[in-house]
């Protein structure tokens, strides 16, 4: 048996198994341990993937040479572009998935993935020297060396689950805990805190009255989250695509579940870690918008070939008896069995201010945490980090600089620089408005805006960047087509008219219709044979249309938020020394002193971003930076 | 220098001049340790001023190579609970320009510096007791030579200001995090605000944030005067007017000289109102080039004008000439909301010889030369600019930075407004927001960050 890696993942969900694949991709020879090999990449929660803001992540992830968008794909059930009729910047892929065969495909592509050795085992302390991470221990007593170490612990840490009066230590149902990398960690110096979570409970799709439910259908043409061709099943129709019911809750549910409100583990006080606002039990949203005399609920088959339903908005922890009874009173829930009850779990996280950009731990050189236990919440959110600290773990073995990306690159720079600038003390969910620059972090580009970058690390496949090339060089083409070829009035007249717009009066270029808010690429192919024979002849596919209408439509929109992304850069580009005393500065306010000496800003920009640091703080660090 | 703050800089706080007190002041981290030094309590108590109380006086006497240079009382202020957030000593000494400066030069000797023009005020901005519109407003409160001046500056100096912007950018993001509901949480059973609404909410802080940057006008004229502008034809005693003005009032600001020998400007102050005071060369029509020159200048003047006062002498005009000449200089100067036909030298014509000019709507009869009727044209006059007096309780805007700052929020808001028109997505609207956002927070400092999320999860029930 090997024990000697360069680089050791801790935990094998959705941060865990990308920093594995990510690290042996680039070269490291990688040990991912977990306590349990059958539950690889388990989607603990709900069976789907993206989202608003969290589709894009997934997008950013693939075009980086991550897993998850291709696991996506080829275990996805059902898929649909959210927000399709609002702004480019919005539409969201997400995915209903089948939660086995997810796992499955997970576990199929790390297996076949060099360089990655498994190990089932609970890690339960650390080992340093010097101020760097050597290796871990485990609960057998093996010890494993390492470079660099990854920790991706989830909900294990400490994990207490609450159903009702009941609670258990477990890091998920049915699931141990995992002890001693906390206490390692505390003893370290590092900090601690608690966060909670929760999920819904699985019901028996056979005892299901769907006549009563609304259907919610896929899309008629689906898409898919990775950037390599035909990834996904449902995309070449081979299948039908599953449904998802909406259903509601009513006022007779809601006295149900207030029953058991007495033995709630929330209100009576046994949960202390903060939950999240974005994702609250269905008890909390009964308590906290009494007067809403509904909640939509989801219900979300579990796969292809399992009658199991997932009953998404209604994450509780009440008593299973009192759940049981309330979802007997919703409706088509009438004869509903359950499999399991929902519950709540409690677990150990370390505040995230406690990381470098890197997700490097500015305490221990060499590790690295990602996922839950850096207080986010989402396994898009998880499996970036994931990337991103496998990335990173072994840039830092090979003594190469991070790979830190931008707030204007990715969501995913959005995601990290917010956790290490800002912190957080509920569970960290992305969200679109969180980014500034959101037209530019578009999921249509994620390619063009990371692909390069991941290739030159050695990450993304050749095969990726003469995709991204090529799809430029069409994009370009269209648009060249676009600002050079001219229409006549006969050829396009009845269409604007159709559409409530402006007839043209004599020959007008292509371009300036497609600008017209009424008029889309599409239109315009419809009505003029010569662009979709041009499209035809360079082979342009829709994706790569699709892109080159949004490019050409919404370009003032674009450039002025690149505007802004260079009026940004000016402070971003200002580099501070991380180990600068602060305290020499006796005009910064006391508590701007004391936040730059915890969060060890890198650069102007992100010193700006912290609270407690305030316009004159900057200002004054500007002053003394002689700016 | 003036971005050093670690040493204690010592400067004279009132005007320069003799006067019955003058107040020195002393401002850094050796501020205690150098009035120690000097100062000689009365009633001997300790004379660690470390010890002292923060905002208490204390009365003693000042001596420099032991010898008494004057009896002060000193006001004791420590760190961070003071203007420049430092220790500061602020003697108050009796005013004479020698006792300052022997205080002074004593501080210096013991290790202060003479503080640069704004270094207190710089140095309250770096410890962050005032944010920028503040700061502004200190040298605003400093300069201001009129009452209305003052007024405004003090407003602003008290925050008035900044709240109304902060009131405006919470209203933003509130706004913001409407259309943030839609696009973050379009699968989420929530209702939305409507079009109509929306397009409501963003005309009402548009409608604000257009008001505030016209104030900027009367905040200009505030801070200039207002012009009014003494006009007619040549020899009617317009410069005998001007002058009879000044002495009235006795109150010269400045003296500046026109920009051409036609034009000849005066600052005074009425009631606490600043007033530039324009002399202007005759009107007449004329085949001279030259003398025609001035005359474009001179309405030139007029267009810039808030006020015209248009002279007549009556010996050499008839009424029916008066009604022509004001009609034809209304319909050229659109814009002048006041003019006041006067009508001068009325000493030298017979009383009954003035009747007929009584049908002229608010006409002055007055004789520059001997002072007649001028204080009635004065409040006249007053009467004429209440608007600007009212406008003072409201907020003004005085700053060109603000003014700048308020028209991109402004013009941001007019695209929003467009943009919900032409039924635009809800990102780009957000995009102009955003905008909005950033011009109004050029002015207060502040940047937009999770505000809006917050604003979303307080009010609306989220979660699948």
């Amino acid at each position: 048996m090997l024990k000697n890696y360069d680089v050791i993942v801790v935990g094998a969900g959705h941060a865990g198994c990308e920093a594995a694949a990510a690290a042996a991709n680039m070269g490291s020879s990688v040990l991912l341990i977990t306590m349990n090999m059958q539950v690889i990449a388990q989607m603990s929660c709900n069976p789907a993937m993206g989202g608003i803001a969290k589709g894009q992540i997934v997008r950013e992830i693939d075009a980086l040479g991550g897993y998850s968008g291709i696991v996506t794909d080829k275990s996805t059930v059902q898929f649909r572009m959210l927000n399709r009729s609002k702004g480019p910047a919005m539409w969201s892929p997400r995915s209903q998935n089948d939660r086995m065969l997810f796992a499955l495909t997970w576990r199929e592509m790390l297996e076949q993935t060099p360089n990655v050795d498994f190990w089932q085992d609970m890690v339960n302390s650390i080992a340093v020297k010097n101020g760097k991470i050597t290796g871990v221990t485990t609960s057998m007593g093996l010890h494993f060396n390492c470079k660099a170490l990854v920790l991706t612990n989830g909900t294990f840490l400490n994990g207490v689950i609450h159903i009702g009066q009941k609670q258990f230590v477990g890091g998920r149902t049915g699931e141990r805990a995992a002890t001693g990398i906390t206490e390692s960690l505390l003893k370290l110096g590092f900090e601690s805190g608690r966060m909670k979570t929760g999920t819904p409970p699985r019901l028996d799709g056979r005892s299901l009255n769907y006549s009563k439910m609304e259907k919610q259908e896929g899309d008629e043409t689906p898409s898919q989250f990775s950037f390599l061709s035909n990834t996904s099943p449902i995309k070449e129709k081979l299948r039908n695509q599953l449904n998802c019911w909406i259903t509601y809750t009513n006022d007779k549910v809601h006295d149900l579940l207030k029953t058991g409100f007495d033995d709630s583990p929330m209100f009576a006080g046994r949960i202390q870690g903060l939950g999240p606002r974005y994702c609250p039990s269905i008890e909390d949203k009964i308590n906290r918008f009494a007067d809403k005399e509904r909640h939509q609920l989801f219900v979300e088959p579990e796969g292809w070939n399992t009658i199991e339903i997932y009953l998404n908005g209604f994450s509780t922890s009440l008593p299973e008896e009192v759940q049981y009874k309330a979802l007997q009173a919703i409706p088509g829930l009438e004869n509903a069995k359950m499999f399991r009850p929902g519950y709540a779990i409690e677990y150990d996280y370390f505040p995230p201010t406690q990381l470098h950009t890197s997700l490097e731990t500015k305490l221990i050189e060499g590790l690295f945490f990602a996922g839950q236990i850096n207080g986010t919440t989402g396994y898009e959110e998880a499996a970036c980090q994931g990337l991103m600290a496998g990335i990173n773990a072994h840039l830092k073995t090979r003594d190469r600089s991070p790979l830190i990306l931008k707030r204007s690159e990715a969501y995913i720079g959005v995601l990290i620089d917010d956790l290490v600038t800002k912190g957080t003390d509920e569970p960290y969910r992305m969200f679109t408005s969180r980014a500034e620059f959101r037209t530019l972090l578009r999921q249509d580009n994620a390619d063009s805006r990371l692909t390069p970058l991941a290739h030159e690390l050695g990450l993304a496949s050749d095969e990726r960047l003469v995709a991204v090339n090529q799809k430029e060089v069409i994009i370009n083409k269209i648009i060249q087509f676009f600002k050079e070829t001219s229409i006549s009035p006969d050829q396009i007249n009845s269409l604007l008219v159709s559409r409530g717009t402006d007839e043209i009066k004599q020959k007008t270029k292509l371009i300036s219709l497609l600008l017209r808010p009424q008029i889309s690429f599409c239109d315009l192919c419809v009505s003029f044979a010569p662009l979709s024979n041009y499209l035809t002849n360079i082979n342009a596919l829709e994706n790569v249309c699709e892109q080159s209408e949004i490019i050409m439509k919404y370009e003032g929109y674009i450039l002025k938020e690149q505007e802004m992304v260079n009026k940004m850069n000016k402070l971003e580009s200002v580099r501070l020394y991380e180990n600068f005393d602060y305290n020499k500065i006796s005009s910064l306010s006391t508590e701007a002193r004391q936040k730059l000496l915890k969060i060890k800003p890198t650069t102007l920009g992100q010193a700006s971003r912290i609270s407690g640091v305030s316009p004159s703080d900057i200002s004054i660090l500007m002053v003394y930076l002689g700016r | 220098m003036i971005y050093n703050v670690t040493d204690t800089i010592v400067a004279l706080a009132t005007a320069p001049g003799t006067s019955a007190i003058a107040v020195v002041r002393l401002s850094g981290m050796q501020a205690f340790q150098i009035a120690e030094q000097i100062f000689k309590s009365r009633n001997n108590r300790s004379k660690d001023f470390s010890k002292f109380k923060s905002h208490t006086v204390h009365y003693g006497t000042l001596q420099a190579n032991g010898r008494v240079i004057d009896e002060v009382l000193v006001s004791i202020f420590k760190n961070p609970y003071s203007y420049t957030g430092q220790d500061i000593v602020e003697i108050s000494c009796h005013g004479s320009p020698y006792i300052v400066q022997q205080i002074i030069n004593t501080c210096i000797k013991f290790g202060a510096r003479l503080a640069l023009a704004g270094e207190f005020t710089w140095r309250a901005f770096m410890a962050g007791k005032l944010d920028l519109a503040q700061a502004e407003a200190v040298a605003d409160v400093i300069a201001a030579d009129s009452k209305s001046n003052h007024q405004i500056a003090l407003q602003q100096l008290r925050g008035g200001f900044s709240s109304d912007i902060k009131k405006l950018r919470e209203s933003l993001i509130h706004f913001a995090s409407l259309i943030e509901l839609e696009l973050d949480f379009a699968e989420e059973d929530v209702t939305f605000a409507s079009r109509q609404q929306l397009t409501q909410l963003v005309s009402n802080m548009h409608q604000t944030i257009d008001a505030l940057a016209q104030s900027f006008e009367i905040g200009n004229v505030m801070k200039h005067g207002i012009p009014v502008v003494i006009a007619g034809m040549p020899n009617v005693g317009k410069s005998t007017l001007l002058n009879a003005l000044l002495n009235e009032e006795r109150a010269i600001v400045s003296e500046i000289a026109g920009t051409t020998r036609d034009t000849i400007e005066e600052q005074i102050n009425i009631e606490g109102l600043n007033f530039r005071f324009t002399d202007t060369a005759g009107i007449r029509q004329t085949v001279d080039a030259i003398e025609a020159l001035g005359v474009e200048r001179t309405y030139q003047k007029l267009k810039l004008s808030a006020v015209v006062i248009y002279m007549f002498d009556p010996k050499h005009v008839t009424p029916v000439e008066v009604l022509k000449t004001l009609d034809e200089l209304k319909s050229k100067l659109p814009d002048v909301k006041v003019i006041l036909p006067v009508l001068n030298k009325t000493d030298t014509i017979p009383e009954s010889e003035l009747v007929p000019f009584n049908q002229i709507a608010e006409i002055s009869f007055i004789s520059a030369k001997q002072k007649w009727q001028i204080e009635k044209l004065i409040q006249l006059l007053l009467n004429k600019v209440q608007h600007v007096k009212v406008s003072l309780d409201s907020t003004i805007v005085v700053n060109v930075r603000h003014k700048e700052a308020l028209d991109n929020t402004s013009q941001a808001l007019q695209k929003v407004l467009h943009g919900i028109e032409t039924q635009i997505s809800g990102d780009f609207l957000a995009s102009d927001i955003r905008e909005a956002l950033y011009h109004l927070g050029l002015i207060t400092g502040e940047i937009a960050t999770n505000d809006l999320l917050e604003n979303i999860f307080s009010r609306f029930c989220i979660g699948k």
